[in-house]
C-alpha cells in the first residue's frame, strides 16, 4: 500500500513540477523572450554568488561534522605513518588554496560578469604572459609534492631495518593466516599443493625441518612496540588487500607473487585505546582490494603488545607441526642444537 | 592538408544515389539532389539502419541514456542497502526475487550492482553516449562535411554498440547472477567461476560484450580520426577548428591506440577461463575445490593491460566534456576562448601523458618501487596542463557577458567538479599517499567528481546546447535549471564528505560495515548520502521527460542561429538533411572564436576577412 501510495507521490510531483515548467515557458512568451531571458538570467546569476557563499559553508561544517571521525586527529599508529600524515598535511594546504582561489574566481565571475545590456564582452585572445605563470607555478608547487611524496615513498619501500621481525600474511577467502618463522627464524618451504584446509592452510612442507617449528595462527596477529617488522604478503586464491589504515599503510596479496610491506608499530593497542577514546579499539586489518562476495567481512586484527607479553605470548604457541602431531617434541622448545640436529 | 576538400571525395554511402560531395562539384546540382534524396528514405533507412551520422548521433545518445537509466538505477539500489543496511524492505524482494531474498538486497547481488553500475558508465554512458553522441554530430557539422568519411562503419559502429548492449542486459538475467567482481575485472577473481557465483556465465557474457564493445569504439574512433584529418570544407584548417572537434580527435586517438591493448588482456582472460591456459593464474587453492593445475601466470600482468585502456579510458570520458565545455563557455560569454592555442596544446600534452600514468593504479600491488617513482612523477605532471586549461577557462568568462543558458551552467559545474576532483587527483597520484589512501572512498570521492559526474555535466552542456540543432526545438528552460542546481547540489552532497570516510580508511565495495570498529560510525552519513543520490536520481528522471516530452512538443527554433554562435552548424538549415548543408557547403575564413571583436557581437567561421581587419588570434 505504501509503496503505491509512495509512486503516486512521485508521480504527482513530477506531472507537478512539469506543468509548473511549462506555465513558466508560456508566461515567457507573453513576456517576450528579452524580458524573460534577462529575469532567468538575472535568478541564475544570484544562483551562482549563493551557491558559492553556500558552498563555503557547507564545506566548513562538513568538516566541522566529519573531521572527526577521520583518522587526521588521531596520530598514526606507525612511525612510517607519521609521514603520510605530514605528507597529507602538506598536499591538504597546497590543493586547499588553490580550491579556494579556483572555485572562488569561477563563481564570482559568473555572477560578477552576468549579462548585461550596456557592457560589451572584452575582446581577450590570449596573453604569453599569464600562460607562461599559470604554467610556471603549477610546474613548481608539483616538483615539490613529487620530490616529498618519492623522497617517502622510497622509505617506505626500502629496506626494513636490521633485526625487523619478519610475519608472513596469507589472504583467502575470506579471511587472514599468519606465519611466524619458529626458533630457527627461518621459514619453511611451502607448496601450494600440500594445502589442507583441515590441517595444513598453508601447504607448508614439513619434510623441510625449517618447516616445523613454524607457528601458524588465524585472523590475529601480534607484534611488538617500537620493534620494526617486516610482513611477507600472499594470497592463495585471489587477489587481496593487506589494508591498515590506522598504520597508514596497505599492500596487496597477489597469488604466485609475494609483495613486503614494513613498518614499525608506535602504540600498544591497549595505549591506543586510551588515545581515541574507544575501549572497543582494535587494529583492524582491512581487505581493500574486490576479492569476492564475502570482501566486505574479511577482517584480521593486528595485537601490538609490549615484549614482554609478546615473550608470554608465543611461549603459549604451538607450531603447526606440533600441533598436527602431538606426540613429538614441541619444536618451539627445542634448543638451537636439537634444531640443528633436525636440519640434519 | 588543409586544402583536401579540393580533392574529390566521393561518398560511398550514398549508394541509391551516388553523388559527390567537393565543393566544387555540388555546385551546380548539390541541392536538388539532397532534396529528392531525403524522399528517398524509408522508416527503416531513416531511423534503423540510417547512415546519417546525425540519427547515429541521436541513436547512441538515446542508448546512452537507458543505460544511464539503468546504471543509476543500480546506484540507487545499492545506495538503498548501504543507506539501510540493517532493514528490510518487501517491495525490493518484488522487483529482484531472489536477489533481495526477505526485502534485503545480498551480498551478490550488492556485488553485481556495483560491477554493473561501474561497467555500464564507464562504456556505455560515458564513452559510447558521450564520444559517440557527440563525436558523430559534431564533427561534420562543424568541419563542414556532409557526413563521416565512411558512413557505413559508423553505422556498424552503432550497431556493434547495440549487440554490445543486448549481450550486457542478457548477462543480468543468467542464473548465477551477472559479473560481480568489480568493473576492472581483475583475474584470479575473475577468471574462476569458483571464487565467485557472478564470475561463472555472467562473466562470459561481460566479456562478450566488452570485446563487441571494443570492436564498436574502434570503428567509431577510425572514422572520426579519418574524418577530421580529410573532410575539412575548404579554409578549415587544423587551427581554425573548434575545440570541440580537437577534444573529439584526441579522444578517437587515445581509443584506437588503447582499445586494442584491452581486447588482447581480455582475450588471455577468455583463454585462462575456458581453455585452461595460464596466462594469469599461478598457485592457487579454491576453498570447496581444491588446488589448481596452473602455475607460474602473473595475475598483475591483466592488471597491466587493463590500465593500459583503463586511463586513457578516463580522458576518452573527459575530453569530449572538456571540448564542449569550451565551446560553450566562449559562446555564452561572448568572448573569444582564452588561449586557444594553449587549450590546444594542453589537450595534446594530456593525451600523449595519458598513456604513460596507467601504473599509478596500481603502487600497491608489489610494483617495482622505482617504476612506482616514474609514474607518480609522470601522473602528476598531468597537472600542469590541467591546471592550464582551468585558468584558461576561468580567463574566459572573466570581463565576459555571460547568459546562463542551461548549456552554460552546466558547463561552469563542469569547471567547478573538474577544480574539485583533480585536485584530490594531485594526492592519489603521490605514491605515499596513496599507499595510505588506495580503495578507499576517497577514490570513490575523487573519481565520481572528476571523471563521473564532471562527465555527466559535460554531457548535458552538449545536450541542452545541441538540442535545438537535434531536434529543431528548444527543451524547457524552467525544467533545465531545476535539473541543474539539484544536480549540482546533489553531486557534492554525495562525494564531498566522501573524502572523509576515504581519510578514515573506508575501503570502497564493502556490503556492510556494521562488523567494523574503525567504520562502523558512518550509519547515519551513508543513510544521508543514499537519501541525496535518491533525490538527485528522481531529478534525473525530469531530464528525461524535459527531453522527450521537448523532442515533441519542445518550442519551436525560429532562428537557424539561436545562441548567435560562430561555428558551421549554425549555418545549416534549422533541420538539416542528410548532407547537411542544401547547397554549397561554406567555405570558413577565420576561427570559430571571434566574439566581440572590433566591436561585433559575434562573426561566423564562413564569414570572409573584412579589408581592414586584423585576422587571427
Amino acid at each position: 500500500m505504501t509503496t503505491y501510495l509512495i509512486i503516486a507521490v512521485l508521480l504527482l510531483f513530477y506531472i507537478v513540477t512539469i506543468q509548473i515548467a511549462k506555465t513558466s515557458e508560456y508566461v515567457s512568451i507573453i513576456k517576450g523572450e528579452k524580458e524573460s531571458f534577462s529575469q532567468n538570467n538575472k535568478i541564475n546569476g544570484f544562483l551562482m554568488l549563493a551557491f558559492l557563499i553556500l558552498g563555503l559553508v557547507g564545506v566548513w561544517y562538513c568538516n566541522e561534522y566529519l573531521y572527526d571521525t577521520t583518522l587526521l586527529n588521531k596520530p598514526s599508529a606507525s612511525y612510517e605513518g607519521e609521514r603520510v600524515d605530514q605528507m597529507l598535511w602538506i598536499t591538504i594546504i597546497v590543493t586547499g588554496i588553490m580550491f579556494l582561489f579556483t572555485q572562488i574566481l569561477l563563481f564570482w565571475f559568473a555572477f560578477r560578469y552576468q549579462h548585461n545590456e550596456n557592457r560589451k564582452a572584452l575582446f581577450f585572445v590570449h596573453s604569453t604572459k599569464l600562460e607562461i605563470v599559470w604554467t610556471t607555478i603549477p610546474a613548481v608547487v608539483l616538483f615539490v609534492l613529487i620530490f616529498f611524496g618519492l623522497v617517502n615513498w622510497n622509505y617506505f619501500t626500502g629496506e626494513a631495518p636490521k633485526g625487523a621481525m619478519e610475519v608472513e600474511v596469507t589472504g583467502k577467502q575470506f579471511g587472514w593466516i599468519f606465519r611466524y618463522p619458529g626458533s630457527d627464524n627461518v621459514f619453511g618451504k611451502k607448496y601450494y599443493k600440500n594445502i589442507d584446509p583441515a590441517t595444513n592452510t598453508l601447504g607448508l612442507i614439513f619434510e623441510d625441518g625449517s618447516a616445523q617449528d613454524d607457528i601458524v595462527t588465524e585472523q590475529t596477529v601480534y607484534l611488538v612496540k617500537n620493534k620494526p617488522v617486516k610482513f611477507i604478503i600472499g594470497s592463495r586464491d585471489v587477489v587481496h588487500d593487506f589494508g591498515l589504515s590506522h598504520f597508514r599503510l596497505k599492500m596487496d596479496a597477489v597469488p604466485g607473487i609475494p609483495t613486503t610491506l614494513w613498518f614499525t608499530p608506535k602504540y600498544t593497542t591497549e595505549e591506543m585505546k586510551k588515545i581515541t577514546g574507544n575501549p572497543n579499539f582494535t587494529y583492524e586489518i582491512s581487505c581493500d582490494q574486490m576479492c569476492g562476495n564475502g570482501h566486505y567481512s574479511m577482517k584480521g586484527v593486528i595485537m601490538v603488545v609490549e615484549q614482554a607479553d609478546y615473550d608470554l605470548w608465543m611461549a603459549k604457541q604451538k607450531s603447526l607441526y606440533h600441533i598436527n602431531n602431538p606426540d613429538t617434541v614441541a619444536p618451539t622448545t627445542l634448543t638451537t642444537q636439537t634444531i640443528a640436529q633436525t636440519k640434519l | 592538408m588543409e586544402n583536401n576538400n579540393k580533392h574529390n571525395h566521393c561518398n560511398e554511402a550514398h549508394t541509391h544515389e551516388k553523388h559527390c560531395i567537393t565543393t566544387e562539384t555540388c555546385n551546380n546540382h548539390g541541392h536538388d539532389s539532397h532534396e529528392s534524396h531525403e524522399h528517398h528514405d524509408n522508416f527503416i533507412t531513416k531511423y534503423i539502419f540510417s547512415q546519417d551520422h546525425k540519427m547515429i548521433a541521436k541513436q547512441f545518445l538515446i542508448t546512452g541514456m537507458f543505460w544511464a537509466v539503468l546504471g543509476g538505477l543500480m546506484s540507487v539500489l545499492f545506495r538503498f542497502q548501504l543507506g539501510n543496511p540493517d532493514d528490510t524492505y518487501p517491495f525490493l524482494e518484488a522487483i529482484l526475487g531472489k536477489w533481495a531474498k526477505g526485502g534485503r538486497i545480498s551480498p551478490d547481488a550488492y556485488y553485481a550492482l556495483v560491477t554493473t553500475h561501474g561497467t555500464v558508465l564507464v562504456f556505455f554512458v560515458l564513452t559510447a553516449g558521450l564520444s559517440g553522441t557527440f563525436a558523430n554530430f559534431l564533427i561534420p557539422l562543424q568541419i563542414g562535411a556532409r557526413d563521416m568519411a565512411s558512413p557505413f562503419l559508423n553505422m556498424l559502429s552503432y550497431w556493434f554498440f547495440f549487440i554490445a548492449s543486448c549481450v550486457m542486459l542478457s548477462s543480468l538475467f543468467v542464473e548465477t547472477g551477472p559479473f560481480s567482481g568489480g568493473w576492472t575485472a581483475y583475474p584470479p577473481l575473475s577468471a574462476l567461476g569458483d571464487a565467485m557465483p557472478g564470475s561463472k556465465s555472467g562473466m562470459d557474457l561481460w566479456i562478450i560484450a566488452m570485446a563487441l564493445f571494443v570492436v564498436s569504439s574502434l570503428l567509431g574512433g577510425l572514422n572520426y580520426i579519418v574524418t577530421i584529418l580529410n573532410m575539412r570544407t575548404k579554409g578549415m584548417s587544423m587551427t581554425k577548428l573548434p575545440l570541440t572537434i580537437w577534444a573529439l580527435f584526441f579522444t578517437a586517438v587515445l581509443g584506437v591506440l588503447s582499445f586494442p591493448v584491452l581486447l588482447s588482456g581480455f582475450i588471455l582472460l577468455i583463454f585462462d577461463r575456458n581453455f585452461g591456459t595460464s596466462f594469469y593464474l599461478s598457485d592457487i587453492f579454491i576453498n570447496g575445490v581444491g588446488a589448481l593445475s596452473n602455475e607460474g601466470g602473473n595475475a598483475i600482468l591483466y592488471q597491466h593491460l587493463f590500465w593500459f585502456l583503463g586511463h586513457p579510458e578516463v580522458y576518452i570520458i573527459l575530453l569530449p566534456a572538456m571540448g564542449m565545455v569550451s565551446e560553450i563557455l566562449a559562446v555564452n560569454s561572448r568572448k573569444p576562448i582564452f588561449g586557444y592555442m594553449a587549450m590546444v596544446g594542453s589537450l595534446f600534452a594530456i593525451a600523449i601523458l595519458a598513456f604513460l600514468v596507467w601504473a599509478h593504479h596500481m603502487f600497491v600491488t608489489g610494483l617495482n618501487p622505482f617504476l612506482g617513482s616514474i609514474f607518480v612523477f609522470i601522473t602528476l605532471l598531468i597537472a600542469i596542463p590541467s591546471a592550464v586549461k582551468v585558468f584558461n577557462w576561468l580567463t574566459t568568462i572573466w570581463r565576459g557577458n555571460v547568459r546562463f543558458t542551461t548549456g552554460m551552467l552546466f558547463a561552469i559545474g563542469f569547471v567547478s567538479l573538474f577544480i574539485s576532483g583533480g585536485l584530490t587527483g594531485i594526492w592519489l597520484g603521490n605514491s605515499s599517499l596513496d599507499i595510505h589512501l588506495h580503495d578507499t572512498y576517497f577514490v570513490i570521492a575523487h573519481f565520481h567528481i572528476v571523471m563521473g559526474v564532471a562527465s555527466m555535466f559535460g554531457m548535458f552542456a552538449g545536450v541542452y546546447h545541441w538540442f535545438p540543432k537535434m531536434f529543431g526545438r528548444y527543451m524547457n528552460n524552467s525544467l533545465g535549471y531545476i535539473h541543474f542546481w539539484v544536480t549540482l547540489v546533489g553531486a557534492y552532497l554525495i562525494f564531498w564528505p566522501m573524502h572523509y570516510q576515504g581519510l578514515s580508511g573506508m575501503p570502497r565495495r564493502y556490503y556492510d560495515y556494521s562488523i567494523w570498529e574503525s567504520f562502523k560510525m558512518y550509519t547515519e552519513l551513508n543513510k544521508f548520502i543514499s537519501i541525496v543520490a535518491i533525490i538527485v536520481y528522481a531529478t534525473q528522471i525530469l531530464f528525461l521527460c524535459n527531453f522527450f516530452y521537448s523532442i515533441f512538443k519542445g518550442r519551436k527554433v525560429q532562428d537557424s542561429n539561436p545562441y548567435q554562435a560562430n561555428t558551421l552548424e549554425w549555418t545549416t538549415p534549422i533541420n538539416p538533411g542528410h548532407g547537411n548543408w542544401p547547397g554549397e557547403i561554406p567555405e570558413v575564413h577565420r576561427w570559430a572564436y571571434d566574439y566581440g571583436k572590433d566591436g561585433k557581437e559575434y562573426i561566423p567561421q564562413n564569414v570572409p576577412i573584412a579589408a581592414d581587419e586584423k585576422e587571427g588570434h
